[in-house]
């Protein structure tokens, strides 16, 4: 039904709908499911969301290897204290974590796209439904907007770090999310995929480089940092700043930049902070 | 180009932290242990490349247990298995090995039975969750357990994959792809259908004869 962004927006302008619109009907075409049950698959993907997202934020869960844990309690405790950032951006911050750390211990959650990134989407649009006193149904719209994203993405790129580094996997879940939440605020899909294009252009060419090759470290603060990114590149959308190179072509940047990437900076823990004295120490202590 | 469910995109739901560390393993262990059959006492894992390396910290070692004992990668008592199979006196080794020109993230499960033979199977786990199997018992093959599959071997001869896929035409279920390979008379045939069969026409295919094996995968992709 649609392959590219320019699809996606044509589509969307042709019928008079949303993204999120737009992909339940080509689930729907596709699955040969009713809406019903596609939403309400879609609302358990949100539970799942929902639990991984919380469960640390008041509770210190460490990983099976021991490398990282208590991240997400330390950040939500520390929230309301005199913060640059303020207890919004810290509160997601600490979600992003709790997922993380629940995806290292062994806990369940929703790869989104990877479970690596599987941090940022829910903090994302748990954030802005405490904030916005969103229901549940809109943020399992706004899942059907991040799916249609996401999908355009892994269609025309990649969404592996051993593929096209860490702005392929924390990159597109920060797009995903940042496409989301310009349709939860209304905004229009052209601002939808704009805020994805900056969210992808913010980190361009970041490297995936896990200490011991364990999805941890630095993918815990990439998933913090993640869900930052998909805030400020959705307001950037809509206040409607100039969104010079077209989404389509953003993606494709991205994938060429992967691509160009050498071997040690994807996945393979030879490189970036894997390969620092620090990060050798630590994998030696670890692994054996 | 091929058309992405929403829930590819958004999933799979499993448990942490890989989905090709953790959840494949656990579906390799599934698959493995439906290939091999029950009533086994110990299995030994030999770890190739990334999961010889990496096994302890994404636990791959409790998944592929967990996956032994039956589990899908979302169920979260993966990171329980252990004490659950001792529960069952199941018992379990882990051995780093080189399994030569492999994929990466391979492994190889012998199966140990008290009155039958060892019974070994070797895959891969090949990224978001996906598996491979590549070799049942010294014979290569490649199926990757998305589809219900029946896996039969049987004394090659006449008529053999005749009689088989007319009882699955029978049945009304549509043959996705097909593949027989042959060891000197040993045929094994595997095949993948674009639906589940039920216990009838399975055991109509048992009952034809001279089969030497055959197990059916009835998997659900979720
Ligand atoms: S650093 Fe690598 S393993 Fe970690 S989240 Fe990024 S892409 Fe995934």
């Amino acid at each position: 039904m649609f392959n590219t962004g320019k699809e996606l927006l044509n589509l969307c302008e042709e019928k008079n709908l949303k993204i999120y619109e737009l992909v339940i009907e080509k689930e729907h075409t596709l699955s040969g499911l009713s809406y019903d049950e596609i939403k309400s698959k879609m609302k358990n993907t949100l539970e799942v969301m929902k639990n991984s997202a919380t469960q640390a934020l008041d509770k210190e869960i460490i990983s099976v290897s021991g490398l990282t844990g208590g991240n997400s309690k330390k950040v939500e405790s520390y929230k309301n204290n005199k913060t640059f950032a303020g207890p919004f951006i810290n509160g997601a911050m600490a979600k992003a974590f709790s997922t993380s750390e629940v995806n290292a211990s062994m806990g369940k959650i929703c790869a989104s796209p990877t479970a690596g990134a599987s941090g940022i989407l829910p903090s994302a649009l748990l954030s802005a439904q405490e904030k916005m006193d969103l229901t549940d149904e809109i943020l399992v719209n706004a899942l059907f907007t991040a799916a249609g994203i996401g999908e355009i993405i892994a269609k025309n790129a990649t969404v592996s770090g051993a593929e096209g580094g860490c702005q392929a996997e924390c990159g597109v879940a920060a797009a995903m999310a940042a496409g989301a939440l310009v349709e939860i605020s209304d905004g229009s899909p052209s601002q939808a995929l704009n805020a994805a294009g900056f969210a992808l252009t913010n980190i361009m060419g970041l490297v995936c480089d896990p200490i011991a090759g364990l999805v941890e470290y630095p993918c815990n603060l990439r998933n913090a940092s993640g869900v930052v990114n998909a805030f400020i590149s959705a307001d950037l959308a809509l206040a409607n700043v100039d969104a010079l190179i077209p989404f389509d072509e953003v993606v494709e940047a991205m994938y060429k930049v992967g691509k160009a990437l050498p071997e040690s900076l994807r996945e393979t823990a030879l490189g970036g902070l894997a390969a620092t004295p620090t990060g050798k120490e630590l994998e030696k202590k670890v692994i054996k | 180009m091929k058309n992405y469910s929403s829930f590819d995109v958004l999933g799979p739901i499993m448990v942490g932290p890989s989905s090709s560390h953790t959840a494949g393993a656990a579906r390799l262990g599934k698959i493995a242990s439906e290939i091999a059959g029950q009533g086994f006492y110990k299995v030994e894992f030999y770890l190739h490349g990334s999961f010889a390396k990496t096994y302890k910290g994404h636990g791959t070692n409790k998944a592929l247990v967990a996956g032994i004992l039956g589990f899908e990668p979302d169920d979260e008592r993966l990171r329980d298995s252990f004490d659950i199979a001792k529960s069952k006196s199941i018992d379990y080794e882990f051995i780093e090995s080189d399994l030569g020109y492999v994929h990466p993230n391979t492994v190889k499960l012998v199966f140990k039975y008290l009155n039958n033979d060892d019974f070994y199977v070797i895959g891969s786990s090949i990224g978001g969750g996906s598996i491979v199997i590549i070799n049942i018992n010294g014979i290569e093959i490649e199926f990757t357990g998305s589809y219900p599959t029946i896996i039969v071997k049987y004394k090659d001869k006449k008529g053999m994959i005749s009689n088989i896929t007319s009882i699955i035409a029978d049945a009304e279920v549509n043959i996705a792809s097909m593949k027989v390979t042959r060891d000197r008379d040993d045929a094994t045939m595997i095949c993948e259908m674009d639906s589940q069969i039920d216990e009838d026409t399975i055991n109509n295919i048992s009952n034809i004869e001279d089969l030497s094996y055959i197990r059916f995968i009835n998997t659900k992709r979720s």
